[in-house]
């Protein structure tokens, strides 16, 4: 037997799944990449080997082709010990007002897809009575607010849908970890001027991801000041709040 | 729109920046958005190569693609830094062919920059270890070129500063080493005839360079470090050392905060650097081994240096001159920085051997590398200085170069206009293009 441990990463085509994907495979895990552009996972999967001599596979996984869910868990070598939920996607709130297919996809690839993914892994894992399952969430979630309420309600739902089954599942020992970024430098931010104290890497999240699921830690900010911050925006009542501009 | 710079922090310019993670995004963005770009790497080159009102960056575009760790062989996308490739190879037993003294710079920005390093004299540049390189034109299309095939887009892609397309992937030769620690070699030399006997005596080494006070007059004119070193066999090892005979080693000692103000470097406070780097070597020689690290990449222990020239920036320059006029040139310009008083902590001096290539920047001759804060006085100081450069027949560096004008481009460079002609053919419509390469009339 070896004592290997395997990391199951859905929504591999980020760059934030990318740095994911190598610091596990940095620290000796097998890697199961699952995404939905195949040449794209094909290469990651070469990168990992070269790199690190890891052992790694691919599958095709759609967030919101909910009917095909359960094939890739049957694709799968083994059952992983740990699966991190990376899919997601964010649209202009502005267009999204507009346009609800924008919108449903939103719910779909961030909230409906994570749900149907992790139901099936939380049941394998309880029988097991072992396991981890990580979903990266957003600070965006933690208060609606005017310039993204979508994204953010989509995320709500997911921090809400994780810490729920946290409760359900400690039980039976297996870990469930929060994860919220706050700003990151990505491909999708590369337009902004971000606050670099309050920005991080994707090396950095992929280190403090890690980090948190072998401290089995529940909910985790990538940088702690964001946790201050939103406590604050929390607290700020509601009828001060909608006259606000945030 | 961002404001951006490169490692100089001069120019700044407002840019906008956006990444590209695999082929089919890139030509989607290229043919659909019929803007002009540069590609970007790590902004590591110290001037406006690399800045445009478009960059394309490629720090996403970073997969390993092959290492045979039997024959040396290296295949990654252009986006990966030395600095990774390091951590992959030395523990397999390789080095780099070809390393600059900074780890932090990508591989398409060393093709593009075709970078040398202390061992320009024995191995040439970047680019002549290279197999082959994979761009993509304005066309969209995708191609290779290398040595033998597509040649002439090879000579204008090598050292050709991001001009002739988007590089994609590069697959070079490694370097075959037995540890990961260097034999070093330090020796003082008292002036520049000193130093250049050094160089001369010092031939055989595989990497050589030195460091020379620039402030020192009189009999001390030109005193300088000489440092050369070869890969350290297993047997040259302390039981230490060879208990960790191939690690890659990375460290940062320290992180410069913030930019210091302006008045920090003067004159006076250089000349202290000066006196305490020359003094720190209290014998004549010292021989030690020491880890790749610190003998490749000694700046890169102070993460962010460039932030102790203020908010200004700095100026590097950076010329070659013939080996012929070697040390008549040098010591004209030498004494002319000595008289402006225009002080610089790192002044690195090195001979370099022939060169391949179309539009790369070393010759065979010696060349030096100089730092100077952004300030009025500096420009028109350069502007004499490139003047005396050209006369002595030598060139500036693209890399590190913000502000020469264009008629020293097209004076010192020899192919330069077939250069600006292979351009045209596989840019026609400049669609890359760079302040710099329009400062230079290259692209305008």
């Amino acid at each position: 037997m070896n004592n290997t441990k395997t990391v199951l990463i859905l929504g591999s085509g980020s760059d934030m799944a990318k740095a994911i994907a190598r610091n596990f495979a940095k620290n000796h895990f097998s890697i199961q990449l699952a995404g939905r552009d195949m040449e794209k996972m094909e290469r990651l999967k070469q990168d990992l080997i070269n790199r690190y001599d890891a052992t790694v596979s691919s599958h095709h996984f759609d967030a919101v082709d909910f009917g095909s869910h359960n094939f890739l868990i049957d694709s799968l070598p083994v059952l992983p010990d740990i699966i991190i939920y990376a899919a997601g996607y964010m649209a202009d709130q502005k267009e999204a007002q507009l346009d609800w297919k924008l919108t449903s996809y939103m719910i779909d690839a961030n909230y409906s897809g994570a749900v149907s993914i992790i139901n099936k892994f939380a049941l394998l894992f309880e029988n097991r009575g072992s396991g981890t399952i990580a979903g990266i969430s957003s600070v965006a979630g933690d208060r609606g607010r005017a310039s993204n309420y979508i994204y953010g309600s989509t995320k709500a739902a997911l921090t809400t849908y994780l810490s729920g089954l946290r409760n359900s599942l400690f039980k039976k020992n297996v870990q469930v970890l929060t994860i919220k970024p706050g700003f990151v430098y990505t491909k999708m931010t590369q337009h902004i001027n971000l606050p670099p104290k309050l920005t991080s890497n994707t090396e950095y999240v992929a280190e403090k991801i890690f980090k948190a699921i072998m401290e089995k830690k529940n909910t985790i900010y990538i940088k702690p000041i964001w946790r201050w911050i939103m406590q604050i925006i929390r607290f700020i009542p509601e009828p001060i709040f909608k006259r606000g501009n945030l | 729109m961002k404001k951006i710079a490169n490692w100089g922090n001069y120019p700044h310019i407002n840019a906008d920046e956006s990444h590209f993670s695999s082929i089919e995004a890139l030509r989607n963005q290229v043919l659909n958005k019929r803007i002009s770009y540069i590609p970007r790497g790590n902004g590591r080159c110290y001037g406006d190569a690399s800045l445009a009102e478009n960059v394309l960056s490629s720090l996403s575009f970073d997969h390993i693609i092959s290492f045979d760790s039997i024959r040396g062989v290296f295949e990654c996308e252009s986006g990966v830094i030395l600095d990774q490739i390091l951590n992959i190879i030395v523990p397999k037993g390789w080095f780099l062919p070809v390393t600059p003294g900074t780890k932090y710079i990508t591989v398409g920005g060393a093709v593009a920059s075709d970078i040398h390093g202390k061992n320009h004299h024995v191995d040439g540049s970047f680019c002549d270890h290279v197999l082959e390189i994979t761009l993509m034109l304005a066309t969209g299309e995708v191609v290779s070129c290398s040595h033998t095939y597509n040649r002439e887009l090879f000579d204008a892609t090598r050292g050709g500063m991001g001009l002739t397309g988007i590089i994609l992937s590069i697959k070079f030769e490694l370097k075959k080493i037995k540890t990961s620690f260097i034999r070093q070699v330090q020796l003082k030399a008292k002036n520049l005839g000193e130093l250049l006997e050094l160089f001369h005596n010092y031939k055989d080494y595989t990497y050589t360079m030195s460091w020379i006070d620039c402030l020192k007059k009189g009999k001390n004119f030109g005193r300088s470090i000489l440092m050369a070193g070869e890969h350290a066999e297993l047997d040259e090892l302390n039981e230490k050392q060879k208990k960790n005979s191939l690690t890659p080693y990375s460290d940062t000692l320290f992180t410069f905060p913030v930019n210091l103000p302006s008045f920090v470097l003067n004159q006076y406070s250089v000349k202290a650097f000066n006196f305490l780097y020359y003094q720190k070597n209290l014998k004549k020689t010292i021989n030690n081994i020491i880890p790749y690290d610190p003998f490749f990449y000694p700046l890169d222990k102070i993460l962010d240096w460039n932030k102790g020239y203020g908010k200004n920036g700095f100026l590097q320059y950076q010329f070659v001159i013939p080996m012929e006029s070697c040390e008549k040139g040098m010591r004209d310009i030498l004494t002319r920085i000595n008289q402006k008083g225009m002080g610089s902590f790192l002044a690195v001096f090195k001979v370099f051997g022939k060169q391949n290539g179309l539009i790369s920047f070393p010759m065979e001759g010696c060349t030096l590398a100089l730092d100077f804060p952004v300030n009025k006085k500096l420009f028109p100081f350069l502007d004499e200085l490139d003047k005396v450069v050209l006369n002595y027949g030598g060139r500036l560096y693209l890399t590190k170069d913000a502000r020469m004008k264009q008629e020293i481009f097209w004076n010192s460079y020899p192919n330069a206009k077939l250069f600006k002609d292979l351009i045209k053919k596989y840019n026609p419509d400049f669609r890359f293009r760079s302040v710099q390469s329009d400062r230079l009339g290259i692209t305008s």
